[in-house]
């Protein structure tokens, strides 16, 4: 946990490279989705090309728009940075990664969303608090179901710092658990909760009545969309991350040995692309549900995560 | 520690008859409004910093007492000051200087009672419940509370021409009675029929198993009733709205936290054992009362009564706390007692500053637009702006998001909870952590409702005209608001220290410190039982973040051309939006209501279609009231028309009666 | 953690039966829960069959046959015909609302694992910690009987408590005798045939299904 030079460097790596892989994993996820639909897809790089054309518009802002609605999209991007810095993806031993837990890396997601679900509200119109309501809602479903998942993982590491869970789970002899396969299949739930992706929300969809999260974002454009659509994708990558780190943690670099990182490069890389297909391949087979559907949704997510951690109990001390 | 010096006692006490003086000046004074606002609240306030300096002070010593000449002859006033009751002291005076400081530009002429009478009750209140936390034995205390129940009973019905109001104050008066009644029988059964009330000798005496049990359940029953614990929890949406916003911010920021304070002083200090059921049914009680606590803070449209259902939620998560103390202290595993006390004891101090703050933001905004109902505010952010960056911290802080405080509490006690598969009970090592999705569940709804409280209000279009003329914060206002929004923040980045001084309460209680283990990396890093367990470093994740807003606002400019236009709202392309098409309190409340439906008692009036003037009304009201109190109220009244058979009305029988009792006194009283 | 490969297949597919008594419990669909059923057959002839390989007990593998022909194949084959020609799709009824049940349904678990645990302690068998998994089943489906108004849907829940009781004595004690298995795997078909008599006989007099009709009957 000392602060050394080359631990910095690789901190600084590690989030940058999160940072900048963003929307091309939000690409390739958007592509496998277009190839399991047989559509031809707009290409891997489409997300950055629409940040670009995003930045070089001029912002257009509702005249009853506060401070609050400004400031919103950094604190969302630097929430999101925040979260990448923190999330093990290359290596555990990262000199940030004390500064939080998993309980706090779910209080960054939460600050992030408190402010969008705010600055929704700001504007003063039917959809912006629409939006923020629904987030709420989803979130604050999602949130016990989500510490159910890190509390089954916690008590086999017996810690909640992911550096300490991954170390345990990553560095010892292969054993299935049954209770973490119950963990990520609730930890998935969750996932597309969180993201606003299928079932729960649709990314794609400006249809009025059916938008949570775009509801909230109606009222941003150029710039301060562009940082709203970094954001979003770091989101994804870093839970996807969390996933990884949680349930596929093999491959990460041991404390000290960075001689290990080209290994790890490439691990994470195929992971990441492993995880984009299935999350297009679980898009595309299933259909947004009613909003109201999503209590029953994360409702199952957290029964699931309780059972995990019952089993854990029972079948592994 | 250091020798034990009267000094700090000697301070506190100083301060308390400081107060009563003020009160009595304020009696003295009854109209002259300017003297009692810009004098005499600033002056109380300088003696609450006082009170709060020389308890902090106090924390590291040794438990100072005094024996007052003052009381029964053969019962005097005893006075104790040891590390418990300087943390509640700290909270009071540090609490309760914004208080009085915001109160300085707060209280108008004519609103009810006079302002010298005001005065005179605010001040004994805050002279009562120091009294309440330096008592050392039953007397002292039980005069202390009644006084605190009393006064703060005049407080909230300040505007006492409103029947609603009277209303409110009775059913509070009530509650705090029945709540009384069980703590000095709580204190009958402790002090083992020996007929010696002090403290010190409840210290010495050793209960039974049956007797002690008795003891802790009078002593959930009484302090529960103040607290807000369900099911004696409906006093307390009630009164605070009536109250003026000062009072309901003391109420809830400082006077529930008395009786957390008279809880652990029973449990921990008085009674020598610990049984690890009373630890479940607390816990188990706490997460019950958070979750629906916080479910009706959603759903409730007037903003004082969210906050009230809100203060609900936060005292249960603190019982909850408690409880878990109390289950992990009966199985000998000190260190996660101290670990889960100390989470309690950090949302108390938490509580108190976020509650208060919010408490006085809505007085202010009362102030300015007359108007308490949610949905006919919004927009407040462009007219009071300083008002409104105040209580986004509060609000951040109430909804538990991290660097601020209201986080670190419940990080603290997560981790409690992540410790209890280590329980030897097979039934327990299951139970609880399951149970820790309550309380996740209830920070979370807590969340909800913040966002519905803060975006309703400040946020959006102003619902109506009026709202135009609001106007900022006094000096005095901004002041207190500052000072607590300050301690908020502080509290939030500092936890490593704040644990440094709680550790005096818990070595004090329970025998172990988190201090050696919670600063073992440094100050800047908070690990309340290892590092490679869980660490945390609020002011490193502040420090990220404000250069992450920086760095990005920074490149943000240095490539963007930086062209902006105002214009109308896009909003899909509606045409013809309104402001009061925004969501209203109902509205953002209705999915909580959909899904906890079984909870509530809802009355709906939905117009039709071919209505001329259609109006929309709803009421949603707590099932409580048709499951306990009715019942009881019935039961009531069915005995008390019982005894109403002695009433004759002719003055002989009572004459009768009299003399009778007479006779009765004399022949057992030989 | 030196958990052999087997013991680790035998513990996952007790979580997969107590993951499929708790969608039981959950579904609102009479196909879906026959289907459910199903499953939760074909996961215990999984399970026996691994217990017989590693165990080399030649009757578990009768056994394993036996539960595959009768509750993977036959007794869903048999449900379905009857639901089709009883013309019931739907039981969206329960008498308590459904998370409730499955609040009810973790606390039933964590009592039937305290429960399991002395037990399992006496146990000598590789797959004596699924016990406590089997008990939860049976406690599972006799909630589920508990708590669903409809006829069908309580016999499956007694077919599915079978198969948490077969489980309970594979995991516990390597299966019971043969004998006592062929009677039980007889009862049970017998008993499903039976019930289906009656389904007809009830809808005939009482014109649906629900047994709120059956009050009647009392006195």
């Amino acid at each position: 946990m000392q602060l050394t030079i080359s631990g910095l460097l690789y901190q600084t790596i590690q989030s940058l490279l999160l940072v900048l892989v963003a929307p091309l994993f939000l690409g390739w996820v958007n592509q496998c989705r277009a190839w399991f639909q047989n559509r031809s897809g707009p290409g891997l790089f489409q997300p950055y090309r629409n940040l670009l054309k995003l930045v070089n518009k001029d912002a257009v802002m509702a005249h009853g728009a506060s401070g609050l609605f400004r400031t919103t999209p950094y604190v969302l991007f630097a929430c999101m940075w925040l979260a990448a810095g923190i999330v093990p993806v290359l290596a555990t031993d990262l000199p940030y990664a004390p500064a939080a837990d998993v309980i706090a890396l779910v209080g960054v997601f939460a600050l992030a969303r408190v402010f969008l679900a705010l600055a929704a509200m700001d504007i003063g119109t039917a959809f912006g608090s629409l939006g923020a309501r629904r987030e709420m809602l989803v979130a604050f479903l999602a949130e016990p179901a989500l510490l159910m998942v890190f509390f089954t993982a916690s008590l086999i590491s017996h810690s909640t710092s992911l550096t300490t869970i991954v170390e345990t789970l990553a560095h010892r002899e292969f054993v299935v658990y049954p209770s973490m396969a119950f963990a990520a299949v609730a930890f998935l739930l969750v996932f597309l909760a969180e993201n606003a992706r299928i079932p729960v929300d649709n990314p794609a969809t400006h249809l009025e009545l059916t938008m949570i999260h775009e509801a909230m974002i109606l009222e941003y454009s150029a710039r301060h969309l562009a940082l709203i659509e970094w954001a979003v994708a770091i989101k994804l990558t870093a839970y996807t991350a969390i996933g990884i780190a949680l349930f596929m943690p093999w491959g990460v670099i041991e404390a000290g040995h960075w001689e290990g990182l080209p290994t790890a490069l490439g691990a994470f890389v195929a992971k990441l692309l492993a995880a984009g297909l299935g999350l297009a391949l679980l898009e595309t087979v299933s259909a947004k549900m009613r909003i109201f559907r999503a209590p029953e949704f994360l409702g199952t997510a957290f029964l699931l995560g309780v059972l995990g951690m019952l089993i854990r109990f029972l079948l592994e001390s | 520690m250091s020798q034990a010096g009267p000094l700090p006692i000697g301070i506190i006490l100083g301060v308390i008859v400081f107060w009563l003086g003020i009160a009595l000046v304020g009696l003295a004074a009854q109209r002259r409004f300017r003297l009692v606002s810009q004098v005499l609240f600033p002056l109380g306030g300088a003696g609450a910093l006082v009170l709060a300096g020389a308890a902090f002070a106090a924390l590291g010593q040794a438990p100072a007492s005094l024996v007052l000449p003052l009381g029964l002859p053969d019962l005097p006033f005893h006075l104790r000051l040891d590390a418990l009751s300087a943390f509640f002291l700290v909270l009071l005076g540090g609490t309760s200087f914004a208080i009085s400081i915001f109160s300085a530009g707060y209280f108008r002429q004519a609103e009810g009672t006079p302002p010298g009478l005001l005065c005179l009750q605010y001040h004994m209140f805050l002279a009562s419940m120091a009294g309440v936390l330096l008592a050392d034995d039953a007397y002292l205390f039980m005069v202390a509370w009644e006084t605190m129940a009393l006064s703060s009973y005049f407080l909230v019905t300040t505007n006492h021409r409103i029947p609603e109001i009277r209303w409110a104050g009775f059913l509070y008066l009530l509650i705090a009675h029945v709540g009384a009644i069980a703590i000095l029988l709580c204190f009958g059964a402790m002090q083992g029929f020996q007929g010696d009330y002090t403290f010190a000798a409840m210290r010495q005496a050793h209960l039974s198993g049956f007797w002690a049990s008795v003891t802790f359940l009078l002593a959930l029953f009484g302090f529960g009733a103040k607290a807000g614990l369900l099911p004696v929890h409906v006093w307390l949406p009630e009164a605070h709205p009536a109250a003026p916003s000062p009072v309901s911010a003391m109420m809830s920021g400082v006077m529930l936290k008395t009786a957390v304070y008279g809880l652990l002083r029973v449990t921990f200090d008085l009674l020598d054992t610990q049984l690890w059921w009373w630890g479940v049914l607390a816990l188990g009680l706490g997460l019950i009362t958070a979750l629906y606590g916080v479910m009706f803070a959603a759903v409730q449209a007037d903003m004082k009564r969210l906050l009230a259902y809100s203060s609900v939620e936060n005292i249960g998560i603190i019982v909850a706390g408690v409880g878990l103390a109390i289950v992990f202290r009966a199985y000998g595993m000190n260190t996660l007692s101290a670990l889960a006390m100390t989470a309690a004891l950090y949302h108390c101090l938490n509580h108190a500053f976020f509650k208060s703050l919010l408490f006085l933001a809505t007085g202010h905004v009362l102030h300015a637009t007359g108007e308490r109902n949610l949905g006919k505010l919004g927009g407040l952010i462009h007219r009071m702006p300083w008002v409104a960056i105040i209580a986004l911290v509060g609000t951040l802080a109430i909804a538990s998001l991290p660097p601020l405080n209201g986080f670190v509490s419940e990080w603290l006690l997560l981790q409690a909870f992540l410790f209890s598969p280590d329980l030897p009970n097979p039934y327990l090592h299951m139970l609880i952590p399951s149970a820790a999705g309550a309380l996740v569940l209830a920070a979370a709804l807590a969340g909800y409702v913040m966002v519905k409280f803060y975006g309703v209000i400040f946020l959006g279009r102003p619902r109506e005209d009026k709202l135009a003329q609001a106007h900022d914060a006094g000096n005095w206002e901004k002041a207190g608001l500052l000072w607590l929004a300050a301690g908020c923040l502080l509290l939030g980045i500092f936890p490593v220290y704040v644990i440094a001084q709680l550790d005096f309460v818990t070595v004090d209680l329970i025998g172990r410190a988190l201090g050696d283990t919670a600063g073992k990396t440094g100050w800047l890093f908070l690990t309340p039982v290892a590092p490679e367990r869980a660490s945390y470093s609020p002011l490193l994740f502040l420090v990220v973040i404000a250069v992450g807003v920086g760095f990005t606002y920074w490149m943000v400019r240095m490539f963007y051309h930086g062209r902006l236009r105002r214009g109308d709202p896009w909003d899909c392309g509606y045409p013809a939006q309104t402001p009061r098409m925004q969501d209203t309190a109902e509205g953002f409340g209705q999915p909580i209501r959909q899904i906890f439906e079984p909870f509530f008692v809802i009355e709906r009036e939905l117009p039709t279609p071919f209505d001329g003037a259609p109006r929309y009304r709803m009421t949603t009201r707590d099932r409580l009231w048709h499951w306990v109190y009715l019942p009881v109220a019935r039961l009531a009244e069915r005995m008390t028309s019982l005894v109403a058979v002695l009433q004759q009305g002719r003055i002989h029988v009572y004459l009768m009666y009299s003399f009778g009792t007479l006779l009765l006194l004399l022949l057992f009283a030989r | 953690m030196g958990i052999p490969v087997t013991s680790q297949m035998i513990n996952i597919l007790a979580s997969l039966m107590l993951l499929i008594a708790f969608a039981m419990l959950s579904q609102r669909r009479i196909i879906s829960l026959i289907n459910l059923f199903a499953w939760q057959g074909a996961v215990l002839v999984a399970s026996t069959l691994i217990v017989a390989g590693t165990t080399g007990q030649e009757h578990l593998f009768y056994s394993a046959l036996i539960t595959l022909v009768l509750k993977v194949i036959l007794l869903p084959w048999i449900l379905h015909r009857l639901i089709r020609r009883l013309n019931v799709k739907w039981d969206v009824e329960t008498l308590i609302n459904i998370p409730t049940t499955m609040l009810a349904g973790l606390l039933l678990v964590i009592v039937a694992f305290n429960l399991a645990l002395p037990i399992s302690e006496m146990a000598s068998t590789v797959t004596r910690s699924t016990l406590g998994i089997a008990m939860a089943c049976v406690l599972l489906s006799f909630l589920m009987m508990i708590t669903r108004s409809k006829a069908v849907p309580q016999v499956i829940g007694f077919l599915s408590m079978e198969n948490g009781l077969f489980f309970a004595a594979t995991s516990a004690t390597y299966g019971m005798p043969m004998v006592v298995e062929l009677g039980i795997a007889l009862d049970v078909l017998v008993g499903t045939l039976i019930f289906a008599i009656f389904f007809f006989q009830i809808r005939q007099t009482f014109d649906s299904l629900d047994l709120k009709h059956m009050e009647k009957l009392k006195e």
